[in-house]
């Protein structure tokens, strides 16, 4: 079957829904396509309370503001589909997803890739044996499927991430038995690394795995110290009982559609690694193909938002859904929210990546 | 802040770091946090005179760096988010910023109400000398 849509959306976290809304409620026609049961994205699994203004949801938990967005989305007509993979981008605005374990194609006049961010691994001997696993698969075991991971964790990286899944698995009654940092200083906010803190979860920074050890799955982890670019200090190595280790050392955009598209990439590596080059309208290369969130530089939920209205705002106006000064008049907000976002000692480095990416756009256009 | 007598429960924010935040602002009806400066990142401070210590910003704050703490008194008040949730008169360990114990204290009061979403404001009381280090507590397990 193919379908036809004026925009269609890859991605149902806060990106892709906020984008959703921008175009649905100026009388646009969106499909959103996310290959899992529920909608949100991340955040379904983040049951912690969120940073930022109230306008971003600030202490509300990070689910209920998934079921805000989803609601609002419904209301407004759009056509989510879940359980829907797409697994390919085509010439001509073209998709193939696999909806229910059929395949079908469809045909749009804009698309925006809003898939996120994946995982990144990290090699180590021992890696492979049953008990190690990403943070982030961590989350999902225990706050969706509700099944504790292990007894005992070590958590490797301070990021947010690090932090915030290492005070949910303690909430969930598991011990964090300790938190390695490869750098001196904790990577995430203070305010999370304080919580772990007070609950007496040992820090190791300036410290990495060496290797995880055990009889067909994790009895042991050896961690030691690091010094400069990060080679382990000799005759440092102590050795921790644990059952688990939880890799949270950074994400990296989910490019894999994108790359099929044929977009441009550039490194950025405070932005994950390789991202689309992307304008300031989140237009990338390929005219007619936006980004939005994550995928376009990893950052947060609040900044996924405001990116995803600002595709939906660009889209809306080349399809002549919105007349040119009312969509730079949002845009103006938009962009006034989000450099809000990007300012202090954690949001000034976002921001100059972010420049960064839109002026090798820029410099990409000229030629 | 020289010569000033604080009297009854006050609000102490530990709260570092430049990051772009304000429930804590927004939430406190008596208008006793403000931020720093004109942006979203500023570090909040507290009127003192204003600030009745009613705990709502303790469960307000997304990093759980607020709490209520009254000196003469030897209460402190936090943010609690495990379970079992202590009854109140219970009896529980007091801890610091590091989790190590410091005391043993008294559960005085738990505040909870639907829009705290299963934050619980659980006030202890503890040896007024300790009220400036105790910043956590564990309930104290049975046969242990
Ligand atoms: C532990 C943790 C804590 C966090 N805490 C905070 C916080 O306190 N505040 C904050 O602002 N942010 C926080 N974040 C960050 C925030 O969750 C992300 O920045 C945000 O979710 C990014 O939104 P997104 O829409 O770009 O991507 P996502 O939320 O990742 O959504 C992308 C969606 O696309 C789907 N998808 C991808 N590829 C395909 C495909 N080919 N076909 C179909 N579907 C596909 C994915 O399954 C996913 O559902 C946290 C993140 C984590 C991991
Ligand atoms: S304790 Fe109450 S009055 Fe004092 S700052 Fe917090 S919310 Fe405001
Ligand atoms: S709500 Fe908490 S973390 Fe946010 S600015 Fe206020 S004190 Fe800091």
């Amino acid at each position: 079957m193919i379908y036809n849509t004026q925009v269609a959306i890859i991605g149902a976290g806060p990106a892709g829904l906020s984008a959703a809304i921008e175009i649905a409620k100026d009388g646009g026609q969106v499909m959103v396509f996310d290959e899992n049961d529920r909608p949100g994205g991340q955040l379904f699994k983040q049951i912690h309370k969120f940073f930022g203004s109230e306008h971003h949801g600030a202490g509300i938990r990070g689910f209920r503001f998934g079921e805000k967005m989803l609601e609002d989305c419904r209301n407004l007509g759009v056509d989510i589909r879940l359980n829907t993979v797409v697994y390919g981008m085509f010439p001509d605005n073209e998709l193939g997803i696999v909806e229910n374990g059929k395949s079908h194609t469809v045909k749009a006049e804009r698309i925006i890739v809003a898939t996120g961010a994946t995982e990144k691994p990290l090699a180590f001997p021992g890696w492979d044996l049953p008990g190690v696993m990403g943070a982030g698969a961590a989350q999902t075991m225990m706050n969706i499927n509700r099944v504790q991971p292990g007894n005992r964790i070590v958590m490797i990286g301070s990021g947010n991430v690090g932090l915030v899944v290492s005070y949910q698995l303690l909430q969930a009654g598991m011990d964090v038995v300790a938190l390695v940092e490869g750098l001196p200083k904790v990577n995430g906010y203070d305010v999370h690394a304080n919580k772990l803190k007070r609950q007496g979860v040992p820090f190791y920074m300036s410290h990495t795995i060496v290797e995880a050890k055990g009889n067909g799955k994790v009895e042991e982890v050896v961690i030691a110290e690091v010094g400069p670019r990060f080679a382990v200090k000799e005759g440092t190595e102590k050795v921790i009982k644990a059952d688990t280790v939880c890799l949270a050392v950074g994400l990296m955009p989910s490019l894999e559609l994108l790359r099929m598209s044929g977009a441009a990439f550039t490194h950025i590596p405070a932005m994950g690694g390789y991202v689309p080059m992307h304008s300031k309208n989140m237009q990338t290369t390929n005219s007619g193909i936006y980004v939005a969130g994550d995928v376009a530089g990893i950052e947060e939920a609040s900044t996924a938002m405001e990116e995803g209205k600002l595709a939906g705002i660009a889209v809306c106006k080349e399809l002549g859904i919105l007349d040119e000064a009312d969509a730079l008049k949002r845009e103006a907000e938009v962009n006034e929210r989000i450099s809000e976002l990007r300012i202090g000692s954690h949001g000034e480095k976002r921001r100059e990546a972010k420049d960064e990416i839109i002026r090798r756009y820029d410099s990409w256009k000229e030629k | 802040m020289e010569g000033k007598v604080i009297i009854g429960p006050k609000a102490v924010i530990e709260c570092t770091e430049d990051i772009p935040c304000n429930p804590c602002m927004t939430c406190c009806a008596k208008h006793a946090i403000s931020l720093d400066g004109d942006s979203i990142n500023s570090l909040p401070v507290l009127d003192d005179e204003k600030c009745n210590g009613c705990g709502i910003c303790v469960a307000s704050c997304p990093g759980m760096a607020i709490f209520v703490v009254d000196v003469n008194e030897g209460t402190v008040a936090l943010p609690y988010e495990f379970i079992p949730i202590p009854e109140e008169g219970q009896e529980i360990d007091a801890t610091d910023r590091q989790g190590k114990f410091v005391c043993k204290g008294i559960v005085q009061k738990i505040m909870y109400t639907d829009k705290f979403d299963h934050t619980n404001v659980v006030t202890i009381k503890i040896p007024k000398e300790y009220v400036n280090d105790v910043r956590g507590m564990k309930i104290i397990k049975e046969g242990v």
